[in-house]
């Protein structure tokens, strides 16, 4: 079995295509949409790495990564943050809430997959 | 030297009277008074309102308000408060009037051109408001980035050089295909977004604006509202946060009526004036109520113009009827207002005669109180609200009135101990600051 992601991600259609570009990889995709779940999840199964977008219902991705990185057993996983905001302010709260990288929609494929690979490897 | 403020009311009255060829004594018998005070009154030595220059004006078969300073005073105030917004404040303010009165039409194209300056800078702050904070403009913009996001990484798969098997291939076209019409349905909603009506100025109006501009046409009384059960109002023309505060402003009218219909409100006026605590502590209606009800009242001969300002405890105006003699800043208000003083003491009614400088000087009497709104909660301050009724030129009371001002940037008290910032009227330096 590849190495497992956690895509916490409201859209369908970018789950959709994430999911299929990362298991085309090798990696184990699981998703998830809900924000307020979202650490019941990730405590249940803990992945080799996050995708977590900001805006999502419930709770924001920001509260979500502060509970990740607050949480023995998640707070050293590497977190990838989307979102459609690439304001300098929204890029420095995800820096001081400990994200590993932030990723600004729309973004390619490409840098996706090569975010993946680097963080976790192959 | 600073001129004396006058009045041309008494210019006004004369002229009229030698249009229709009367006599000072037969204009004074009349109106009921003696014709040595007609003469006083006609050289401005004296200011009269109310029922003397409501009988005056019927006997010259005129208009009160051709005969007052309304008009004259909104275009002086409206270039007063340009010369303060002037920054090399040059302007010749002590001169204004005379500049009103040998050259209106160069007067009222600076009052015009101030006025519309002022409402290009608020749409200015308000879009920038509405860019930086606006959670639905959020909201949308992150609609198009996520169905734009999609399509993207959708469409690069399909034109990527590996293969896909079919039922793949089938669902990536759907999704395309949804996110594409999806897609549409957000930008749409986006233009819309920043597509608003205009004025016919040209400039567009802000939602509160837009509803202090309906309500202004029948003076803030709703005649359908009046009725029990209330009727609907159409409102096309309002966008939709307009059409939303209309709505609350209607959820509140239609409670006030339950609780003072204007048959009992028209009688108690009939008794004590325009007095609105007197009204109130003689109905055992509430204060708020009663101004919000006297702010409503139909239009009618001789009915004096009622102002009215409710702010919330951050003392913005969230509803702002003016009327000739009565121009309140939003924002930058002068501290002293009696509805700001009322803020303070909750619960307690404030009646107050003021005067604004000015040329003339107005003379306003305010009632203001201060309610909690809102559900209360244990753990949380009150949210307070407060509302204040405003008469201008009111019969003049034994307390001499305070003094107050419209905003520190265009008043000429120097001395003042409200002062936020210099005058920009050629005021002397201020000790505190």
């Amino acid at each position: 079995m590849g190495k497992r992601v956690l895509l916490i991600e409201d859209e369908p259609n970018i789950i959709e295509a994430i999911s299929f570009i990362l298991s085309r990889d090798g990696y184990t995709v699981h998703t998830h949409e809900d924000g307020t779940t979202a650490m019941d999840k990730l405590t249940k199964q803990i992945p080799d790495m996050i995708i977590l977008d900001v805006m999502l219902p419930g709770r924001s991705g920001y509260d979500i990564l502060r509970d990740v990185r607050a949480t023995d057993g998640t707070k050293d996983l590497p977190v990838m943050m989307l979102t459609a905001r690439g304001q300098t302010k929204d890029r420095e709260l995800a820096e001081r809430l400990g994200a590993t990288l932030f990723l600004t929609k729309p973004f390619s494929n490409t840098e996706v997959r090569d975010h993946v690979r680097r963080l976790i490897g192959s | 030297m600073a001129r004396a403020p006058t009045s041309r009311t008494g210019s006004r009255i004369r002229a009229r009277r030698l249009d229709l060829g009367l006599r000072q004594a037969d204009l004074a018998e009349k109106a009921g008074i003696s014709p040595s005070y007609l003469n006083l009154i006609e050289h401005d030595k004296r200011r009269i309102a109310g029922r003397l220059l409501t009988n005056i004006a019927a006997a010259l078969e005129t208009e009160p308000g051709l005969l007052t300073d309304g008009a004259e005073r909104a275009v002086l105030d409206a270039m007063q408060a340009a010369a303060g917004r002037w920054d090399e404040g040059r302007a010749e303010v002590n001169r204004a009037d005379d500049l009103a009165a040998r050259y209106p039409g160069w007067a009222g194209l600076i009052a015009a051109q101030a006025a519309r300056i002022a409402a290009l800078e608020a749409r200015a702050q308000m879009l920038t408001d509405r860019i930086t904070y606006d959670p639905d403009l959020a909201t949308a913009l992150h609609g198009v980035i996520s169905a734009v996001t999609a399509i993207r990484s959708t469409a690069a798969i399909l034109t990527s050089d590996e293969k896909i098997d079919a039922e793949w291939q089938g669902r990536f076209h759907r999704n395309i295909h949804d996110d594409a019409i999806r897609l549409a349905a957000e930008s749409d909603a986006l233009v819309s977004y920043f597509d608003p009506p205009e004025d016919g100025a040209g400039v567009p109006l802000s939602p509160l604006e837009e509803v202090e501009g309906l309500l202004a046409q029948t003076e803030w009384h709703l005649a359908a509202l009046e009725d029990n059960p209330p009727h609907n109002i159409a409102k096309p023309q309002l966008r939709k946060p307009a059409q939303q505060l209309f709505e609350a402003w209607e959820a509140v009218y239609v409670r006030d009526v339950e609780a003072l219909p204007m048959s009992r409100l028209a009688a108690a006026i009939a008794e004590h004036g325009y007095d609105a605590w007197a009204i109130a502590g003689a109905l055992d209606v509430d204060l708020a109520q009663v101004i919000r009800r006297m702010a409503s009242l139909p239009p009618a001969e001789g009915r004096p113009p009622l102002g009215m300002v409710i702010c919330d405890a951050g003392g913005f105006p969230t509803m702002l009827k003016e009327v000739a003699g009565f121009a309140f800043p939003r924002g930058t208000a002068c501290p002293l207002w009696p509805v700001f003083t009322a803020l303070g003491q909750p619960g307690r009614a404030i009646v107050a005669d003021v005067v604004v400088p000015g040329q003339p000087e107005t003379r306003l009497k305010c009632w203001a109180v201060a309610r909690e709104v809102g559900v209360s909660q244990m753990d949380r301050p009150p949210l307070l609200q407060a509302t204040m009724l405003v008469l201008p030129d009111p019969t003049p009371g034994p307390i001499p009135p305070m003094p107050i001002g419209v905003s520190c940037r265009i008043c000429a008290r120097s001395a003042c101990a409200a002062r936020r910032e210099p005058s920009a009227l050629g005021a002397g330096p201020n000790e505190r600051l």
